[in-house]
């Protein structure tokens, strides 16, 4: 199997004015392409940190980050979005469309600033938005949908440029169950045709449905259960 | 790019019309003051400026006052006034009024012109009847004369002027031409008709001195052929006249239209600019409405910037959309304001009178600033936006 992210004793701490909070303390992580885990902490763990760190949105303060082979480490935010463009795609708990844009329009945004051309742009989000079960709504506003049809159509924008690692927080916190449990299915088809996925999460119940729990407790991986 | 960003921009601009239009006005106010402002200020110098330049810039006026030993200038200086290089030539005036009559009708308040050939070449007046007087009448012993419609119609009503005799201040002259009242352009010819009531009659110079009971002259207008070398033919024309006068100063006075004119429109471009420049405090408010609102546009847009950027827009691709939206709006209120401002002129020029004429220094400058005014107030509003780091501005509730 392909190592796709590899951090060694990974700190980050921030300065909160004259105290140095430390929220991340040496972490260790491997992950191998295709895997599907669940990173399980309880709020104040430092798992959101964790993710901003794997999702190039923040840098550890020292240890080293491997993405897909290339070193993660202080550089400058315009090489910070080409690394995020290409390797991350976002899930977030409140979805984050952009409530004028219809959902092609909100599919089709990352390619924006890929520079992808207009036409191939709209084909793939309109290819992409059928793989998530929407064909029917590509015209909608986001007012128009439902969460679960609205989180389907922030997976379609995850996915839309082929990134190595979709990142997931909290993917079905403003669901309800059934709706939930509709995305976590998504999930499940999409690793098995092969996409690495992250899920950072508290609720243990959705953490078993990934293949493999990472426990993360005041800044330390504690265990790691299969 | 560039597009999408003016796709986006023009979107945002849409969904807050009221906020957009208000913020807009402000540009609206000041572009249209700026503008309606020059064009008034040009409009109404302009017609004045046209006036001056129609009493001739390409003629030198001498007013010869004279001093003790010599009352004014003689026929020599005349002579060798025309012969001085770019001179294209001459023209002496004399003036004084007196009366003219026929049988049964007698004009006793007439304005009496004397000028000769060179005076009825430039002149512009419309010769209504008849001709103009030419070098074969200024010999001195020829009796012809020009008169205006005014005494046309007071000595011969029914009847063709033409060479019929009337007597002026006791001397038959026989009417060669009639011409044309109202449209005298030259000024002092304007001003003596209209401050007698009878009219005037133009005879040959040499005449008019004899009449006068004078032997020199003290109006005498110089004619340039090429305006470019003015200066150095004014110069000559002095060098002349200090001779002339045997270098005795205050014998005479130069009144040189080109310089008037340049006067003039030197005081008008710094009236334009004043005016301009205070109506632009009203653009540099309208600025400050754009920064402010560009400021609680970006605070509200902190989780779509956060969003943006961790999907892969670059910071200069944020700080563009929201220089752009700045531009639209301030160039949105510049055209507005353009033709706002145009309105305004067409209708004060109107009614102060004057003939409106579109500036297009006006338009630029109100295009130019309102260009400006989104790229300076735009800048900051988008430089801090461009600076969010996104997960900062995603975490913002």
């Amino acid at each position: 199997m392909t190592e796709i992210l590899h951090m060694k004793d990974i700190y980050k701490e921030y300065q909160m004015g004259d105290e140095v909070s430390v929220v991340l303390k040496g972490i260790n992580l491997k992950v191998e392409k295709g895997e599907f885990i669940a990173v399980l902490g309880p709020s104040g763990s430092g798992k959101s940190t964790l993710m901003n760190i794997i999702g190039c949105l923040d840098v550890p303060t020292s240890g080293e980050y491997l993405l897909s082979g290339r070193k993660i480490a202080d550089q400058e935010e315009k090489i910070l979005t080409h690394i995020r463009r290409k390797e991350i795609g976002f899930i977030f708990q409140s979805f984050y469309l952009l409530s004028r844009h219809t959902a092609v329009k909100n599919v089709e945004l990352p390619l924006i600033y890929a520079g992808t051309d207009k036409k191939l742009r709209h084909e793939l989000a309109a290819e992409m938005l059928k793989k998530v079960g929407l064909d029917d709504k590509i015209n909608h506003l986001p007012r128009q949908l439902s969460g679960g049809q609205q989180q389907r159509v922030a997976i379609a924008r995850a996915m839309i440029n082929d990134p190595t690692i979709l990142l997931a927080d909290e993917p079905t916190g403003a669901l309800d169950q059934k709706t939930g449990s509709q995305v976590m299915e998504l999930f499940q088809q999409l690793n098995q045709e092969g996409r690495t996925i992250i899920m950072i999460t508290h609720d243990e119940n959705l953490a078993r449905q990934a293949k493999r729990i990472v426990h993360i407790l005041d800044g330390n991986i504690v265990e790691e259960a299969i | 790019m560039l597009k999408e960003n003016l796709i986006m921009a023009w979107d945002n601009i849409k969904n807050s019309k009221m906020r957009s239009f208000l913020t807009s006005l402000g540009i609206v106010i000041g572009v249209s003051a700026v503008i309606a402002l020059i064009t008034i200020v040009q409009s109404a110098t302009g017609e004045m400026m046209s006036q001056f330049e129609s009493m001739g810039t390409n003629k030198i006026s001498v007013s010869a006052s004279g001093n003790v030993l010599k009352s004014g200038l003689t026929s020599t200086d005349l002579d060798n006034l025309s012969k001085i290089d770019n001179v294209s030539g001459v023209a002496p005036s004399v003036s004084l009024t007196g009366s003219a009559g026929k049988q049964g009708v007698l004009l006793d308040e007439v304005s009496i012109m004397g000028k000769n050939e060179k005076y009825f070449e430039v002149d512009n007046t419309e010769i209504t009847q008849g001709r103009k007087l030419t070098a074969a009448d200024m010999d001195g012993h020829t009796y012809t004369c020009v008169i205006d419609q005014d005494i046309q119609a007071g000595m011969f009503p029914n009847e063709n002027p033409i060479r019929q005799t009337i007597k002026i201040n006791g001397q038959g002259y026989e009417i060669a031409g009639v011409r044309d009242t109202e449209s005298s352009s030259d000024v002092m010819a304007g001003f003596n008709a209209s401050s007698t009531a009878d009219g005037t009659v133009i005879i040959p110079y040499r005449n008019a001195l004899a009449l006068s009971g004078g032997s020199t002259y003290s109006s005498v207008d110089i004619y340039i052929a090429d305006i470019s070398l003015s200066e150095q033919t004014q110069a000559n024309v002095e060098a002349v006249l200090d001779a002339a006068f045997n270098y005795k100063d205050n014998s005479y006075r130069i009144m040189d239209m080109s310089s008037i004119v340049e006067t003039m429109n030197s005081m008008s471009t710094m009236l334009t600019a004043l005016l301009a420049g205070i109506a632009s405090i009203a653009l540099v408010v309208g600025g400050i409405g754009i920064m402010n609102m560009m400021l609680v546009s970006v605070t509200e847009r902190t989780k779509e910037i956060g969003l943006r950027k961790a999907l892969g827009a670059e910071p200069l691709q944020i700080q563009a959309l929201f220089i752009i939206e700045a531009l639209t709006l301030s160039l949105i209120g510049g055209i507005i304001g353009i033709f706002l401002g145009l309105g305004i002129s067409v209708i004060t020029t109107a009614l102060i009178g004057s003939t409106f004429a579109i500036s297009w220094m006006a338009i630029a400058i109100g295009t130019g600033f309102s260009v400006a005014v989104g790229l300076i107030f735009g800048w900051t509003p988008a430089k801090k936006a461009s600076n969010l780091k996104p997960i900062d501005a995603l975490r913002t509730d």
